[in-house]
């Protein structure tokens, strides 16, 4: 690696969650020998999206619950491209949960990053789609009349390739699913647990240190059953750690165009290799 | 000479593929053809119809008269029988009642003839020979049309044999002189498919929604062979979302919907303004408010195209207004767009999309390919800085993952000029001013509208896009009958082209209006940049397209 990951001051809350996933962000890229500009961060609105101004990196941040598809755009254009998105749970499951679920699909080669702090930060404090049933906040005023969702089982029920969750505070833990999630070859969703200090006085640092624990050794991450039972535990005990993985076929390789040919962005364009196409009008 | 053939029918019938063979099969005998479609919003059942229109002079609409109706159902004759020609005629099955209709007609045993090949769909194929053999057209390339057409082997042959038995079924009634053909059919979704193709878009994705789904059809047929990612999307919100992404990375990028399609991807432009990615977007308009009528035509999208988008940021608007126009403007669109690194959207229509025309091969040497992306030259400092401050407000572009050490930032929050999220008001009123110098700098693009009929008219008509064929040929007409008309037909409308306007409406004493909606939407435009109003209108809003003789009525009307 020749480029440094260069930090800018972040406008975070003191104690935020964001500081140690960019921690963990930035080591996970150093230790797999990524150049800055070799990857891009794609991310919407919300606390964790201003990620890319807070650490230098090719950086889209682009709309509201519209991360994943100028993430797929992206790889399209260029797959020599590492591309990661990173948004939060309103972003992604809520605005954005119609590309969430067609992107798992799709499984185009890219690594999802959802800091999941079950609550709106950005917007002060309102419910977020994985904000627990009866939980008081500012808009729901006498607790949360919707159930949560689960990404985790969710993700696999779509047929998702690699779901796995982790947590803010324990960052070799967390470094180290992320450099799973970036080397996996197609869609990767990493849900990352994570405290809002100033909003979330339920699923406060100390509430999921309480809880959340590694999946053991022993734990068959290829055993889809198994991921189910993983994935719906949420309560007294949290499961951290690769939930499931298993190789699949990923989008780009299934045109061979893409998968033999050089990136689309670098394919020298001229209008007279087109020519032959007006053959179907004569 | 000049002929019109109506092919009628419920959904599923077969109409489409038979007027579109006898489309093919006039234009191989070295006739122009104009063929247009009119269409339910259902698979089965219903009416339909189509008209193919032909003529040794080039053509650029439909008239509403018919010289051929043939009706493959009796409700066909119901509805047109009115919109024969003195001597035109009905080819139908022998079993439908003719009672009450005036006009001549050729009932003929098309069923029967297709029982006897044991398959009654083919009878329209029957009712194909028919007409080749009425015109005294020659069998044999429709006969290679046919093979062309089914590329299973047993159905070919089926119709092969309807054709020739529908072929014998009648003596030749009209001779006609045929000529070299050099001419291509195609129809303006396919023209603005190609004319991205030829451009170099190697991304295009978008949601089926009629009438724009040609696009995707034909880019999706051509993507392996060209190279090009083509993606049908989860909605169209994704859609544009996803071309920026493609575009920001570096291709030509290119989405396209109708107008409740384009609706969803109004966030996303507002985005593309704001981070200043290039990308095509095409509107093919379809009658709306909501739904509408989703197989019909209208012209009701221009004020929305042009001021969609939450904030203000700069964008060009371009009509397009025959199939030739199509092609070219769809590749011009992507130069612009890079140049000033500004979405730019087409508009089209449902007419124009679906009508086929023919017209000369399209001339892909005079489509240029201008990029504008910079290289190392563009790091003039320590970092790069995507949003640099410059005269024309266009900054230098470069790719991600291109130059090492060089990272590419885009924002959808107000950004300086690294890309990166601030909160300054200097900072801000510096990046709005930047963001719409490029509207002054992209005047310089411009093109006039097109100009049809006599020089400083007495009677000015203004319209644009597919109105332009209609127009092309009333005024014509009308010129010849002696009177000063003539009319601009606008293909750039934003920004809007001024200067041969007020050349023009000084002498005008009369300025008309055309449009296809109830608004006067082009009008209203011109009113608010130029200071010109039209003295009389003529607003179509029912769906159905103008056709040249409709137009000359109207205008008739005005003039006189």
């Amino acid at each position: 690696m020749k480029y440094e990951y260069k930090l800018y001051e972040p406008s975070w809350c003191p104690g935020c969650g964001n500081y140690m996933i960019r921690t963990a962000l930035k080591q996970a890229l150093e230790e797999l020998n990524l150049n800055p500009h070799e990857v891009v961060l794609v991310t919407g609105i919300g606390q964790g999206a201003k990620m890319p101004h807070y650490i230098k990196i090719n950086g889209f941040n682009g709309l509201h619950g519209r991360a994943v598809p100028p993430a797929i755009g992206i790889k399209l254009a260029n797959k020599n491209l590492k591309v990661i998105v990173e948004s939060g749970d309103g972003d992604t499951y809520g605005e954005g949960g119609n590309h969430f679920i067609h992107a798992i699909r799709r499984n185009i080669d890219i690594a999802h990053f959802v800091h999941d702090n079950q609550i709106y930060g950005l917007t002060k404090g309102q419910a977020s789609p994985t904000t627990a049933k009866g939980q008081k906040t500012t808009l729901q005023f006498d607790g949360v009349k919707l159930e949560p969702l689960n990404p985790l089982a969710l993700a696999l029920t779509m047929g998702a390739g690699f779901v796995a969750r982790g947590f803010s505070g324990d960052i070799p833990h967390l470094v180290n699913l992320m450099k799973e999630a970036i080397t996996y070859k197609g869609y990767a969703l990493l849900d990352i647990l994570q405290p809002c200090v100033v909003w979330n006085k339920v699923n406060t640092f100390a509430w999921y240190k309480e809880r959340v624990y590694h999946l053991p050794e022993d734990y068959d991450y290829t055993n889809k059953e198994e991921a189910f039972k993983k994935a719906i535990e949420f309560g007294d005990k949290i499961p951290i750690g690769i939930i499931y993985k298993v190789e699949k076929e990923t989008y780009e390789e299934k045109f061979d165009f893409i998968k033999n040919g050089p990136p689309l962005v670098d394919v020298e364009l001229n209008p007279k290799n087109v020519e032959k196409l007006i053959k179907e009008f004569i | 000479m000049d002929y019109t053939i109506l092919i009628g029918g419920e959904a599923g019938q077969g109409i489409d593929t038979t007027a579109n063979l006898l489309a093919k099969i006039l234009k191989r005998h070295g006739f122009y053809v104009f063929s247009n479609s009119d269409y339910m919003s259902r698979i089965r059942g219903g009416h339909n119809f189509m008209q193919v229109r032909f003529s040794d002079k080039p053509l650029h609409s439909h008239i509403s008269q018919n010289d051929i109706i043939f009706a493959l159902n009796k409700e066909t004759i119901e509805i047109h029988h009115k919109n024969l020609t003195k001597t035109g005629v009905i080819i139908c099955d022998k079993d439908i009642p003719l009672e009450g209709i005036k006009g001549k007609a050729l009932s003929l045993p098309l069923l029967e003839t297709a029982k006897e090949l044991k398959n009654q769909k083919v009878f329209t194929t029957v009712g194909l020979g028919v007409i080749l053999k009425y015109f005294s057209l020659d069998l044999s390339i429709g006969e290679k049309a046919i093979k062309e057409e089914f590329n299973n082997k047993d159905i070919a042959e089926l119709n092969l044999q309807a054709l020739k038995k529908g072929y014998d079924l009648i003596d030749t009634e009209i001779s006609l002189k045929t000529s070299k053909d050099e001419n291509i059919l195609i129809n303006g979704n396919q023209a603005v498919a190609l004319g991205a193709i030829a451009a170099g878009c190697k991304f295009y994705c978008g949601y089926p929604m009629t009438p724009s789904t040609g696009i995707l059809t034909f880019m999706s047929h051509h993507s392996n062979e060209m190279g090009i990612a083509v993606e049908q999307v989860e909605d169209e919100i994704a859609a544009l979302n996803m071309a920026l992404g493609a575009s920001y990375a570096g291709v030509r990028a290119m989405t396209g919907s109708s107008g409740g399609g384009f609706a969803l991807m109004v966030e996303a432009l507002s985005l593309a303004g704001m981070i200043e990615v290039p990308v095509v977007v095409i509107d093919v308009q379809r009658p709306a408010p909501a739904t509408g009528f989703p197989t019909r035509t209208e012209q009701a999208d221009l004020q929305f195209v042009i001021y969609a988008g939450h904030g203000e940021f700069t964008r060009m608007v371009i009509a397009l207004r025959d199939v030739e126009d199509a092609f070219y403007q769809t590749a011009r669109a992507f130069n612009i767009a890079e140049k000033y690194q500004i979405p730019v959207l087409l508009l089209s229509d449902q007419h124009l999309a679906d009508s086929l025309k023919t017209v000369e091969p399209f001339d892909f040497d005079k489509i240029s390919i201008e990029r504008h992306i910079s290289g190392e030259e563009a790091i003039t400092e320590e970092e790069y800085k995507r949003y640099k401050i410059t005269p024309t407000g266009v900054s230098p572009r470069i790719l991600p993952g291109k130059i090492p050490g060089q990272v590419v930032l885009v924002d959808s929050d107000e950004h300086d000029e690294e890309g990166h999220i601030t909160e300054s008001a200097e900072i801000r009123k510096a990046m709005v001013e930047k963001r719409l110098r490029k509207f002054e700098y992209l005047k310089e693009e411009i093109q006039e509208p097109w100009f049809i009929g006599k020089e400083n008219p007495e009677n000015l008509i203004i319209g644009w896009g597919s109105t332009y064929g209609a127009i092309k040929e009333a005024v014509e007409n009308l010129v010849d009958e002696g009177l000063s008309v003539g009319a601009l037909i606008f293909g750039d409308i934003w920004p809007l082209p001024t200067q041969r306007l007020f050349e023009l409406s000084k002498n005008a004493k009369k300025i008309i209006d055309i449009e296809q909606n109830a608004t006067g939407q082009l009008e209203k435009l011109i009113r608010q940049e130029a200071l010109i109003k039209a003295t009389h209108k003529i607003l179509k809003y029912d769906g159905r397209p103008f056709s040249s003789d409709e137009v000359y009525s109207k205008l008739k009307e005005v003039l006189v």
